[in-house]
This record gives structure tokens, C-alpha cells and sequence, in this order.
């Protein structure tokens, strides 16, 4: 699939940004699911689970093998794609980091939001270039309730389109 | 035959193919079957040595076969083997 655009449904969103607003000072994770076409992936369900990381959570998060595992069953019997994995980086921006880099996955869009001082600020997207490993960005449309961006790219909410950074080691 | 479950993330070596039943009545045996049949996924799953690599782990059921035997740990027609590969990340 050579799709670089991850449509979140507004339920979905919301379940993310919650858990990312309800963890800070900590990082959040969960799991994603949805469909695919070869223009887009539709992300239609998210399901937090534990940061199992043992020591500082306000900057690392790891999810049991236990957690995977169970989230790989759920796509299974629900007929879903587990398509990725989204986390919260708190006081930091929505960009991916070495850290993320360094244990990318193929395949799997990697979420990430930003949450300054509790309140939500970006949301960002990156898939791994398995090639020349690094992480490309994927625009992301995402829903809230109160808020909506139909077509955020960069992360920030007033630009429209722009250019995909990279991440370089 | 156990049945191995494919994490999302691999199915690119497998022509998009979520399981596979494969025969064997050791974890490892049924490892071993299923690489024999898929070189390219086999080195995704197992380093030089033929051991299970490090950031992979593997669930028979709901157990991590190294609170079991290991990969000597048996299986069975009615077991359900995961390959789950490691979840992690941070802020720089
Ligand atoms: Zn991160």
C-alpha cells in the first residue's frame, strides 16, 4: 500500500486525545484499528492500554507483549487492521523521536500527540522508511467534538499542506 | 498442526497472510517449519543462530514461552503461537 493519508473517525480521535490529556504528566499508549484502500488508511476504533515502561513515564512508554498480542487477537475477531500504535509526548512536540525510530515497526502508522502543560496541542503521524530507516510523516485528518482539522500536516493547526519532514539520525 | 499467528507488521513476507497452520510439537519445531517455508520471514523472526531474536517474543495461549519451557515448551493441534515483536518509544 503506498497511502500516506491516516483518517481518523471522530470517536476514535477522541479516545486518543483523552487518554493523552488524562495520562500527562505521563506518556499514553494504545492500539488502532481500521481499514485500508490504496488511497487511505481509516482509522474507525482506539483502545488505550497500560504503560507498562518500569521508571520515567513522562518520557518513555513501552506496552507489554501481553497487550500485543491481545490487540493482534482483537483485529482478528473483529475482522479489523491493526494499523498502528499512537503515544503522547508531553511537553514535547508531536514529532517522532530516536527513541521511536529506533523501535519502528514496518507497516504500522506511528500517532503521536502533543500535550503542553495538560492540554492537547498537535497530533502527527510517521510511518517508517524501512530502506533508509527513518520516519516519514503522513497527513493525518482528525476529528474532536469541539474542534476539528480536516487536513493537518506539520502539526500545526493553521498550516494546510505542507512538505513531510524527515527524521535524521 | 499449531497455528502461528502473524503480527500485522510481517504480513508483508507472508503475501499479507494473518496465520498459518504449521507441524511440529515443540514451539521451536513449529518455528522451524513455518521459516523453512518463508526464508524471508524467518529472518525477520530468527537471528544467525537460528534462536528467536531478542525484541520478538513468542505466546503460546496466553503465556510467554519463557515463563513455559522456552522454545522447547510443546504444543499441540489446539495450540495458538503468537509472534509479538517489541512496543516501545519516548521524547528525545
Ligand atoms: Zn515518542
Amino acid at each position: 500500500m503506498t497511502n500516506q493519508l491516516l483518517n481518523i473517525t471522530e470517536e476514535a480521535s477522541t479516545v486518543m486525545i483523552e487518554d493523552a490529556i488524562n495520562a500527562f504528566p505521563n506518556e499514553c499508549c494504545g492500539f488502532f484499528y481500521g481499514t485500508e484502500s490504496e488511497e487511505e488508511r481509516i482509522v474507525t476504533i482506539a483502545r488505550p492500554v497500560l504503560n507498562s515502561k518500569e521508571g520515567d513515564q513522562r518520557r518513555r512508554f513501552e506496552i507489554s507483549p501481553f497487550d500485543y498480542m491481545k490487540a493482534e487477537q482483537f483485529a482478528l475477531q473483529n475482522d479489523l487492521l491493526l494499523l498502528g500504535v499512537y503515544h503522547s509526548h508531553p511537553n514535547h512536540p508531536s514529532v517522532a523521536s530516536i527513541h521511536d525510530l529506533a523501535k519502528a515497526m514496518p507497516y504500522f502508522s506511528y500517532v503521536i500527540i502533543s500535550v503542553m502543560e495538560g492540554e492537547f496541542n498537535t497530533i502527527q503521524s510517521w510511518r517508517l522508511r524501512e530502506d533508509i530507516r527513518e520516519f516519514r510523516e503522513e497527513e493525518v485528518c482528525w476529528k474532536l467534538a469541539n474542534r476539528s482539522q480536516e487536513s493537518e500536516f506539520g502539526g500545526s493547526a493553521t498550516s494546510s499542506h505542507s512538505s513531510p519532514h524527515r527524521i535524521h539520525q | 498442526m499449531a497455528k502461528i499467528i502473524i503480527p500485522t507488521p510481517l504480513r508483508k513476507f507472508t503475501g499479507g497472510k494473518s496465520s498459518f497452520e504449521s507441524n511440529g510439537t515443540t514451539v521451536q519445531a513449529v518455528v522451524d517449519n513455518l521459516v523453512a517455508e518463508n526464508a524471508t520471514l524467518g529472518q525477520q523472526i530468527l537471528d544467525n543462530s537460528g534462536n528467536i531474536r531478542s525484541f520478538i517474543r513468542v505466546y503460546v495461549g496466553d503465556e510467554d514461552i519463557n515463563e513455559l519451557e522456552g522454545s522447547e515448551t510443546a504444543v499441540n493441534d489446539s495450540s495458538v503461537i503468537s509472534i509479538v515483536p517489541a512496543i516501545a518509544g519516548g521524547v528525545n
